[in-house]
């Protein structure tokens, strides 16, 4: 796709979902809400995936962090400032990411795949069996994060649609901040570690320093990911970092195309509303989910046209 | 009179049971073309994998520049100014040839850890870039996808993305193995042009291009050195042309 049809979609989608609010009905503002939300933590593993060829299992242990360390900060340190709040969320993602990406970076393939997996393991197991934070049922959080300035809260976030552009903004910057990087020398660096790691190596760059930078930077956006699903939902429990969690995020990527930013945003709408509309057709829908999955695994990769990742890819350095 | 730049001693690699390279001990000189000949197997790349620190020694050191290099990473020895070109081409596939030369020439900016600004403003890295392309002579081939260009255009930007990297070393594992007459020649020119202000150590199976462009030489034999020393006296040594030299002949 040539870049300036790229660019002039992407316009038309942004409009779209900055004035569905003026016509949608507040469920589906909602609704719009939650796949925007997983859209952002599914691009945050494509930079995994997608541009540094970094395959986790375990992605959503920083999803899970940033929803708990809200619900925790409120529930331990009374925390309902947005600028208290949020920071301290983003932190705790990333530290966690740092502790696990630089254990995990000095494994490859499958072995990545299985530390990853375990760590997050570790974390939701951790969460389950802590009475403190509700085990099993998580904690309830009965509030949105505030902004204030002087004695108003200027961000209203528990208007659907305030929190519907919050979110939105978060994608959007999110977005922009990925797309600055990967054509920063930081970004080229990245992809070719996915093309030749080994010759990226040998050419003078200290690759683990690269993967450990893209796993925290990666772990982080998953952890506000996190911790506007909290505050979204209202409430936090263990299964944010269950497997399957990290396993649909995997699943967005791959349907909607790796090694694009955009792939993951279409990636989320499809499987979310598959997820609402298969059950309505059959009751083994998830039979059904799985093999639409497989297939596209399949066959997108043949049927994609091979010329327009490369392509976009070549134009990004010229 | 003598400066060694580069010095092995007793350099050893085993795997498992088999002794790729035996105590190879051997100077090389700065500002010299010397070349590594021997038969398949000999361990001519094992050893070129131990300078440059792809792979770990079993034993023995290496010094660089009077420096102990031995245990170091590839990326440390790269950025002290050893660059190496593989046997096996070891290049972006999915990357435009220009953007291959663009990442080699990249890793000698201070750091890469740079998120903000444009990689395409770095000036001095595009320049870089240029350059290479046009000293490996795939200028033409600017933007053709690396996995698209014919094996021999492959082999070249090999050369090209280890030059990008400005190495005062130049470590060429068979540069032209598998390439043309028309483009070999090429390659030998442009070695012959690399060692007027570079050190090259040289593995290469066709025998013309060592003797034409190749001051010292050394004939490894089953991983050991058989004998190191100017072209003239290696012609002259019993030994090889009993060894190596005999079988070179026989095989063609
Ligand atoms: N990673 C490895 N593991 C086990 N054995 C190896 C490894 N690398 C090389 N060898 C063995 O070491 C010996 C020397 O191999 P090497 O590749 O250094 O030879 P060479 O002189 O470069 O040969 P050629 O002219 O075919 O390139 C061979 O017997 C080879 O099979
Ligand atoms: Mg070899």
């Amino acid at each position: 796709m040539p870049r300036i049809t790229r660019t002039l979609l992407l316009l038309a989608a942004l409009l779209t979902l900055v004035f569905f609010p003026l016509f949608g009905s507040s469920f589906y503002v909602g609704l719009l809400t939650r796949i925007l939300i997983l859209a952002l933590f599914a691009m945050s593993l494509d930079l995994l995936i997608g541009y540094t060829g970094l395959v986790s299992f375990g992605h959503a242990a920083f999803f899970g962090i940033g929803g708990y360390a809200l619900a925790i900060a409120f529930q331990d340190a009374a925390v309902i400032h947005l600028w208290q709040a949020l920071p301290l969320s983003l932190a705790a993602a990333a530290l966690a990411a740092l502790v696990v990406g630089w254990i995990s970076i000095r494994t490859s393939g499958i072995y990545f795949i299985m530390i990853t997996l375990a760590f997050a393991q570790m974390f939701f197991y951790f969460f389950f069996e802590s009475p403190r934070y509700g085990g099993d049922d998580g904690i309830f959080l009965f509030f949105k994060p505030v902004l204030m300035i002087g004695s108003a809260d200027i961000l209203h976030l528990d208007s659907e649609n305030n929190f519907y552009y919050f979110v939105l903004g978060s994608l959007v910057s999110s977005y922009l901040l990925l797309t600055m990087i990967l054509r920063a020398p930081f970004g080229k660096v990245i992809t070719a570690i996915k093309a030749n790691e080994h010759r990226v190596c040998a050419l003078g760059y200290a690759v683990n320093r690269y993967k450990l930078v893209s796993f925290v930077i990666a772990g982080t956006l998953a952890g506000l990911a996190g911790f506007l699903e909290g505050a979204h939902s209202g409430y936090i429990n263990p299964s944010y970092m269950s497997w399957h969690e990290s396993g649909i995020a995997i699943a967005i990527v791959v349907l909607g195309g790796m090694g694009t930013l955009y792939g993951p945003i279409v990636g989320a709408f499809i499987i979310v509303l598959l997820q609402d509309f298969l059950p309505s057709l059959t009751d083994h829908w998830q039979l059904l989910f799985g093999g639409i999955v497989i297939s596209v695994a399949l066959f997108y990769p043949m049927v994609r046209p091979a010329c327009c990742r490369d392509f976009m890819r070549c134009s990004e350095v010229k | 009179m003598t400066d060694t730049i580069l010095r092995t001693d007793r350099l050893s690699k085993n795997f498992g049971g088999l002794i790729a390279a035996n105590n190879v001990s051997l100077n090389f000189e700065r500002g010299q073309v010397h070349a590594i000949i021997g038969p398949n197997g000999a361990g001519k790349t094992t050893l070129i994998n131990l300078l440059s620190g792809d792979l770990l020694p079993s034993d023995g050191t290496i010094l660089f520049n009077g420096k102990n290099i031995t245990s170091l990473p590839p990326d440390k020895i790269s950025q002290l100014g050893i660059g190496r070109s593989y046997q096996k081409t070891n290049i972006f596939a999915t990357f435009s040839c220009y953007e291959n030369c663009w990442v080699a020439a990249q890793s000698r900016l201070n750091t890469s850890m740079r998120f903000f600004r444009p990689a395409k403003k770095l000036k001095k890295v595009q320049d870089r870039a240029e350059m290479t392309l046009d000293l490996c002579g795939l200028s033409s081939r600017r933007d053709v996808l690396a996995s698209a260009m014919s094996y021999g255009e492959q082999r070249q930007l090999e050369i090209g993305m280890m030059l990008a990297t400005e190495p005062e070393l130049l470590l060429l594992d068979e540069p032209l193995a598998g390439m043309g007459s028309e483009e070999s020649l090429q390659v030998i020119e442009l070695l012959r042009r690399l060692s007027r202000d570079h050190t090259l150590i040289l593995i290469e199976h066709d025998m013309d291009a060592v003797f034409s462009i190749a001051e010292q030489l050394t004939v490894m034999v089953n991983g050991r050195v058989l004998e190191t020393g100017t072209v003239e006296q290696i012609r002259n040594s019993q030994a090889v042309q009993e060894v190596y030299l005999g079988v070179e002949e026989e095989a063609t």
